[in-house]
């Protein structure tokens, strides 16, 4: 097939692109969660969740078991797993289906899982992420309402967002997570003494001054624009959320303690560097959780066409899973697979982390939902049918863990419907087009 | 020293013309309070038709040239979405602010206003002396807020708007016993106002033609800056506004002459190529430190500097030829490139004017380092990369993307002594024909570079074969970087593609108008393709500022539209 770019497909080419109209959702109620679950102390234990993920899929047939149900096998990838495999799900077998929209390599899987929706070009996403919606319902109590974090840096890296061109930028920088996190502002809930900081106060008067131009500026513009608008006194609904915390004592949380200063580190995606940042980030997040300053988390491991380098290899992990050969002994392709191993170690370093922490008589993994997914299945040939997916934690004992769900090719939204469901999202319908789903994966629910 | 030396731009006179409406005097340069009538829209008549979210560059520029560049900006923002194939200055239309990000800009806002109410900046900055310096004073408080916020703002405030902050100042000087800090918390206030952090696009009926809305003088005030200097409008821009001068046709085009002549519109057009040739990829780029010894901080930081510098140069210094930044060989060094180029720097501090050799085969722009590593993998060259980067950046022809389920097999790693270079690697590859349809016509203008390898360093071998750097662009045959250089240079998509982008750039929405834009890019041809002059003739053109029905209807952020 022969393309000619004459002028006119160079001047078409400028004008290129269908018309893109990006609906975003408008989001005026603050509705508190109603994810509370009460331990055996009697104590309200807040119900967290979260996201992790990593790019270029896994090996097929080295990641996924062979047999659904509870108790399944474990492959040489997800071998690294196996202390924690009772409190990890697997998910297999879900399609996502692109309805004609080009799949976009690398780009189209990650949207599709998070909004149910088919993005039509790169940029943005084609609609609000779960992970946004799960934090409208249980993250509006705490001071942060979710965190973005990159362990490879960059904060353009974030599937999180209410679409459109709305993307929650990550924290690429553990130094700059911890700063935000257990900085300025920060009140230790085990602290004896509390002062409402007067600055404090005064900034939450400046908040609502600036929320009461809120009807007069909405008034004057247009739909698209009050969109925009409505996304930015959302925004400062949260940060005055954010000082009201800061100004309330806060309960006591045995498990709460403030970790010690991270100082300023190189970023940069070669993977010792990744996996070091990986560690620090995920240490800090743990704490973020266990002290109640987040209830919601988005941490990426590196990017979709996963820039991850190694020192002395030519090419980065993307490169290699096109050009690497197979190897015909192995079956696979080793230097690629590399960065996988060390995937599932980081990954299993993230869900140890939270296993550690105890509260009550359950861990902070029990009372915690974690979603784990990739953009593709098998990274050489861009697949995005069958994208590996996990779960980890059984969101205060609302999910059964420890099983291999086999999707039979079902839409890959039913993930996203049963997690937002699990996590007390009232609907019964999620995604669109052919990604339109109402059937929640029974197995799972408690 | 003068503390008036060191007022930036235009804060002294705009002081007086807020002083004069204060005492009720009803100012020529301050009309929207005049209008306001005590309406409980903080906006009043005029119509909001577009919301452009202010780059990271757009809000440092602004906070350096309204308080001076000795107020630090510190802080992470958050970055605008680039839309496929599009500036992201069209991203910044429907770019929401996230929590995230908020917190960000509320952080900085809050250090901002610290720095220019402290001890050493706020003289500068108060336009008079409180009654008591320990407590509130609305007058005084007024008289200082509106200078400012009508700086921030890029308008008159509205009395509703200025009463609003002078009563956060007055709340904020009472308990903490500082008029200081009442006026920092209602700066603070306004730092991290939509008004503010957003490039709000007001609209008035075209009074010649019926029916067409136009944005208004304000709102011109607004684009024209931050599309020719990339900064917020100053007072003498605003006071045009303020008069109606920028909606009549020849003070328009006389404001634009002095602006494009002004030394500050190299800001503007760095701004515009950083966009248009996405320069935001330089804040990912990483190379393989074994391979590529010499690539450090100090050469990436150098990389789109040395093109920014090779392209003001060109087309600032003596007004040259768009289509020379293509095939010259005037650049500019320093000691960290030094040693990628393998020339020798005399200076250890700063940019020396460099000229490559004609042997060089370094030909303008996609000679430089900065594109050649760009495109490129960690650890070696990409002609594929290269040739689908000058095709999409530099002649607008989107390149489609891989089909999902290609098969790499054929590309096999650079150690393999049966393929040893990029061709006859991608020859491999390209049997396939799937692949070739794509590959056909990215690399044929990739491989004539395949001389510099993946940080943009010279070889004439690869894996010890000779490289072949013949090449093809819509059926003309060349070799080597030259030739490449001068078939872009003679291609009119190179001419028409830079038309279209600075049209879009300034507008802030890629146009459908492809009659217009051949016509601009007749008057571009006629004038030599000097690029000021383009630029030009795009600020004084009356379709700039236009409002497209879509904006008016508003039901939707119209993203791109298909021709």
């Amino acid at each position: 097939m022969a393309f000619d770019i004459s002028r006119r497909l160079a001047l078409k080419g400028m004008m290129n692109g269908a018309a893109i109209t990006v609906g975003v959702p408008l989001l005026d109620i603050f509705l508190d969660g109603n994810g509370v679950a009460m331990a055996a102390t009697g104590a309200p234990v807040p119900v967290r969740f979260g996201t992790w993920f990593w790019g270029l899929g896994v090996n097929p047939s080295r990641w996924f078991p062979d047999n659904p149900g509870p108790g399944y096998d474990l492959k040489p990838e997800l071998e690294v797993i196996k202390d924690h495999a009772h409190k990890i799900n697997i998910l297999g077998n879900f399609n996502v289906m692109l309805d004609g929209a080009p799949n976009l390599p690398h780009t189209s899987g990650g949207p599709a899982i998070r909004t149910g929706r088919a993005l039509t070009a790169e940029g943005g996403l084609p609609g609000e992420s779960f992970d946004v919606t799960i934090g409208d319902r249980i993250g509006t109590r705490t001071r942060f309402r979710s965190l973005e974090t990159s362990a490879s840096g960059d904060p353009r890296n974030s599937l999180s967002g209410r679409g459109g061109g709305n993307l929650n930028p990550s924290e690429g920088s553990a130094a700059g997570l911890y700063k935000r996190l257990f900085g300025t502002g920060f009140k230790d809930p085990n602290s004896a003494d509390f002062t409402p900081d007067p600055e404090v106060m005064a900034r939450r008067s400046v908040l609502s001054a600036v929320t009461d131009q809120r009807k007069a500026l909405e008034g004057a513009v247009g739909a698209a624009d009050r969109q925009k608008l409505d996304q930015y006194f959302t925004s400062v609904r949260q940060l005055e959320n954010q000082l009201d915390v800061e100004l309330t004592r806060p309960q006591p949380l045995q498990a709460c303690l403030v970790p010690q200063p991270v100082a300023d580190r190189a970023i940069n995606a070669e993977i010792e560097n990744v996996v070091a940042n990986h560690a620090l980030m995920t240490d800090l997040l743990v704490m973020a959780l266990a002290c109640d300053q987040t209830r919601v988390f988005n941490m990426m491991f590196n990017n979709g066409a996963s820039s991850l380098t190694r020192i002395g290899s030519t090419i980065t992990h993307h490169q290699l899973t096109h050009e690497e050969a197979l190897d015909n002994r192995l079956g696979y392709q080793p230097e690629a697979t590399y960065f996988l191993n060390r995937i599932f170690e980081a990954w299993t370093y993230f869900v140890a982390a939270l296993d550690k922490v105890q509260e009550g008589d359950r861990t902070l993994l029990d009372n915690t939902l974690v979603f784990a997914h990739s953009e593709t299945e098998f990274a050489k040939f861009h697949t995005i049918d069958n994208i590996p997916m996990m779960t980890a934690g059984s969101a205060g004992g609302r999910i059964k863990t420890g099983i291999y769900v086999d999707g039979l090719g079902t839409p890959i939204s039913r993930v996203g419907l049963t997690l937002q469901q699990v996590m007390g999202v009232p609907i019964d319908k999620w995604g669109a087009k052919s990604m339109e789903t109402g059937k929640s994966i029974g197995e799972l629910v408690a | 020293m003068s503390p008036f030396r060191t007022v930036p731009l235009g804060i002294a006179a705009v002081t007086l013309v807020a002083t004069l409406w204060l005492a009720g005097t009803a100012s020529t340069s301050a009309p929207v309070h005049a209008e306001a009538n005590g309406s409980p829209a903080l906006l009043t008549d005029p119509q909001v038709v577009g919301m452009r979210r202010l780059t990271e560059a757009q809000y440092r520029n602004s906070i350096a040239d309204i308080f001076g560049s000795d107020i630090r900006v510190a802080g992470r923002f958050e970055p605008i979405v680039r839309p496929a194939h599009q500036l992201i200055a069209s991203g910044a239309r429907s770019s929401a602010i996230t929590p995230s990000g908020l917190e960000q800009f509320d952080a900085m806002a809050r250090e901002i206003a610290r720095q220019v109410f402290d001890e050493e900046h706020r003289a500068q900055f108060t336009a008079c002396v409180p009654a008591d310096p320990a407590g509130a004073d609305a007058s005084c408080a007024g008289r200082t807020l509106a200078p400012l916020g009508r700086l921030l703002f890029r308008r008159p405030l509205s009395e509703q708007e200025l009463a609003l902050y002078v009563r956060i100042a007055g709340e904020g000087a009472g308990p903490t016993r500082s008029f200081a800090k009442g006026l920092e918390l209602a700066l603070g206030a306004m730092l991290v106002s939509p008004l503010f952090l957003y490039v709000v696009e007001t609209a008035q009926p075209d009074p010649v033609r019926p029916g067409v809305m136009r944005l208004d003088d304000n709102s011109r005030a607004a684009r024209l800056s931050f599309m020719l200097w990339n900064s917020a409008p100053n007072a003498a821009l605003l006071d045009a506004a303020a008069a109606g001068r920028l909606t009549d046709q020849p003070q328009l085009a006389a404001t634009v002459r002095r602006m494009v002549a002004s030394p500050r519109f190299e800001q503007g057009l760095r701004a515009f190529f950083s966009d248009m040739l996405l320069f935001e990829k330089f804040d990912e780029l990483a190379k393989d430190p074994v391979i590529y010894p010499y690539f450090n901080q100090d050469v990436l930081q150098a990389l789109p500097e040395q093109m920014l510098r090779t392209i003001t140069t060109q087309l600032l210094d003596g007004d040259g030829d768009y289509r020379e930044l293509f095939t010259t060989r005037k650049t500019w060094m320093n000691r960290a490139l030094g040693a990628l180029y393998r020339v020798p720097v005399s200076q250890s501090q700063g940019w020396v004017p460099y000229e490559f050799t004609a042997e060089s085969d370094r030909s303008g722009l996609l000679g430089l380092a900065g594109f050649l590593a760009m495109y490129s993998h960690s650890g070696r060259s990409s002609p594929t990369l290269r040739g689908r980067a000058i095709r999409e950046l530099l002649l607008c022809q989107p390149v489609p993307n891989p089909p999902g389920n290609v098969n790499f097999t054929a590309v096999q790693d650079t150690g393999n002594k049966a393929m040893p270079t990029a061709r006859i690697r991608l020859d491999a590859h390209t049997t396939d024909p799937v692949c070739a349809g794509c590959h056909k016509i990215t690399d044929p203008i990739g491989l004539p570079l395949e001389r510099f390898d993946g940080i943009g360093g010279f070889r004439t071998f690869e894996n010890e074969a000779a490289i072949d750097v013949s090449g093809e662009m819509d059926d003309t045959r060349f070799t080597g970087g030259d030739g490449l250089g001068k078939a872009i240079a003679a291609s009119k998509d190179a001419t028409l593609c830079v038309t279209s982008r600075a049209l879009e750039y300034a507008t802030g929405r890629p146009s459908e108008d492809g009659e217009l834009i051949e016509r601009l890019e007749g008057g571009f041809a006629a004038q030599g393709y000097r690029l000021r002059q383009l630029i030009e003739t795009i600020a004084s053109l009356p379709q700039t500022y236009e409002v497209p029905t879509e904006s008016i209807k508003a039901g939707t952020t119209l993203v791109a539209t298909r021709r």
